[in-house]
């Protein structure tokens, strides 16, 4: 509970330093307006449809490319994490592509597929791929080998140590990839949106309210933006605690900090 | 250790990944998809073509890529400051994070290339607007990592440094940026690749040039081949820019103990 309050007052804080800055035109008010005329702006936003509907092509096109890229790294990471010999074959073309940014690929695909939900479904699930992929991965190299040794020594099969051993040591890490891959995703969506080359969306929302000089608006949708990738975030980390509260260590990579 | 034979199957793999690529691209014959071969002289004929006095580079690379590669660097640079600096602070100060954590979780959270409109407006068209969607992306992870790191000094550090009276400077030069920089190196490494992200980003919303702008004139002209030039040019900035770091986090952590082990770890 004081936490709760503690946190109220932190984002209360922000909020008032914004308001004194743009009022005294610390930062020119035409380009920052205050809080107070963003939020009432937020909440207006809230109930038109045209924004409504921008918001709901975003976080559905986000949603589809976690789902897809999740579908296609899990299987990868696994067949990967545990032949050796395909990792070594591959881990070229891997190490090749992953460093090409997703925003690099934009102009193409919109020239190969067309400006649509397509294009930013396919570019994000591109992005979205490798932190599940490289999470799966490694989690496999890390299963305790006491585990899957006293499995052999069990007479195990393989293909049953795998379903009864390294899945289930595997999951959470595969999980903290689909958080990381997500707030990825959300941005290429908005990325390709930006761009011209992902239809409706709030990424087109945010350039048309710029074009139009609406900072008010700009702001306002930047801030939803924010709220969706954050409740995005804390959705995954509730289901990963609700999923994996047996385990003790939290499976924590990359920038997640908590 | 892998060993030379390591290197070389790595790099013949790699050159036979290339051939097959070639052979692909020939066969489907997709005017989206030129062969290597043709990226290749592309790139030379982009790049490299230019007079020995401007060391046979292109006037694109000194108007556009070095430019762009300068703000990538510049804009990392600036959010690694703010970052450690901010983060080595408030990661050693509890209060301050109960009333930060969640507005921090809250920014990190914002798309950074959404930031890009707003810095256009602000900022106008131009290298400053691209440094701020930058400096913007690419802070967090070194800040959220420096915290992390910050916090972790052990117990027994903190009281050995209290009973020497460690003065403010020493104390966070001394014990709490050392045991913070494993951490900190891992956010930078993150934070470099999302610079480069947003540098393109920048580039491809709003630009007059730069790496991201030719890209896209690329795409303009069907040049398909440039187009894919600069595609792989960027895995490359990529690549080189995670290389170069790891070497210097390996030069810099050598003496942390059970080094070799973490080194996979992204």
């Amino acid at each position: 509970m004081l936490a709760r309050l503690q946190s109220l007052i932190g984002l209360a804080g922000f909020f008032l330093v914004w308001e004194v800055a743009s009022r005294t035109d610390l930062v020119p008010s035409y380009y920052v307006p205050p809080p107070s005329t963003v939020l009432p702006a937020l909440v207006r936003m809230l109930g038109e449809e045209s924004f409504l509907r921008a918001a709901v092509a975003t976080v559905l096109a986000t949603l589809i490319a976690v789902v897809i890229a999740a579908a296609i790294a899990i299987p990868a990471g696994l067949v990967l994490g545990s032949m050796p010999a395909v990792r070594r074959a591959t881990m070229v073309i891997i190490e090749f592509l992953r460093p090409i940014p997703s925003a690099a690929l934009i102009p193409l695909f919109v020239l190969l597929i067309g400006a649509g939900s397509d294009t930013k479904i396919s570019l994000a699930v591109y992005g979205a791929v490798w932190p599940i992929l490289f999470n799966t991965m490694y989690a496999l190299d890390e299963v305790d080998p006491l585990l899957t040794d006293t499995a052999r020594a069990f007479g195990m099969r393989r293909s049953r140590i795998m379903s009864t051993v390294s899945l289930p040591s595997a999951a959470p890490f595969a999980l903290t990839g689909i958080r990381l891959s997500a707030t990825i995703a959300l941005a290429v969506v908005m990325t390709t949106e930006l761009y011209g080359g992902g239809a409706k969306g709030l990424g087109q929302y945010v350039l048309d309210a710029r074009n139009g000089f609406r900072m008010d608006l700009v702001l306002a949708a930047t801030l939803v933006a924010g709220l969706i990738g954050y409740l995005l975030n804390a959705g995954f980390e509730r289901l990963h605690r609700r999923m994996f509260a047996w385990q003790a260590t939290g499976a924590e990579t990359g920038a997640g900090a908590r | 250790m892998r060993g030379i034979t390591g290197f070389v199957q790595r790099w013949a793999l790699f050159v036979l990944i290339v051939l097959i690529w070639e052979v692909v691209t020939r066969l489907s014959a997709s005017p989206f998809f030129p062969p290597p071969s043709q990226i290749g002289p592309r790139m030379v004929d982009l790049w490299l073509s230019g007079p020995a006095s401007r060391l046979f580079l292109t006037d694109t690379v000194y108007d556009h890529l070095l430019p762009s590669v300068g703000r990538t660097l510049l804009g990392w640079a600036i959010a690694a400051v703010i970052g450690i600096g901010l983060g080595l602070l408030l990661g050693r100060s509890t209060v301050a994070m109960r009333y930060l954590r969640v507005l921090l979780d809250f920014g990190r959270a914002i798309p950074p290339p959404l930031m890009v409109p707003f810095f256009l407006v602000t900022l106008g068209l131009g290298a400053p607007m691209q440094l701020g969607a930058i400096v913007f992306g690419a802070v967090w992870p070194v800040l959220l990592n420096s915290i992390d790191g910050a916090r972790s000094v052990d117990a027994t550090k903190v009281d050995t440094a209290r009973a020497f009276r460690l003065s403010g400077p020493q104390w966070m030069g001394g014990v709490v940026l050392p045991a913070a920089l494993p951490k900190i190196f891992a956010g930078l490494r993150l934070s470099i690749s999302i610079a480069l992200i947003l540098m393109v980003v920048s580039e491809l919303v709003a630009s007059t040039h730069g790496l991201g702008n030719q890209l896209v004139a690329a795409g303009r002209d069907y040049d398909m081949a440039g187009m894919w030039a600069y595609i792989v040019l960027l895995g490359i900035l990529g690549y080189a820019f995670n290389i170069a770091l790891l070497a210097v986090e390996h030069r810099v952590l050598r003496w942390q103990p059970g080094r070799a082990h973490a080194a996979a770890s992204r």
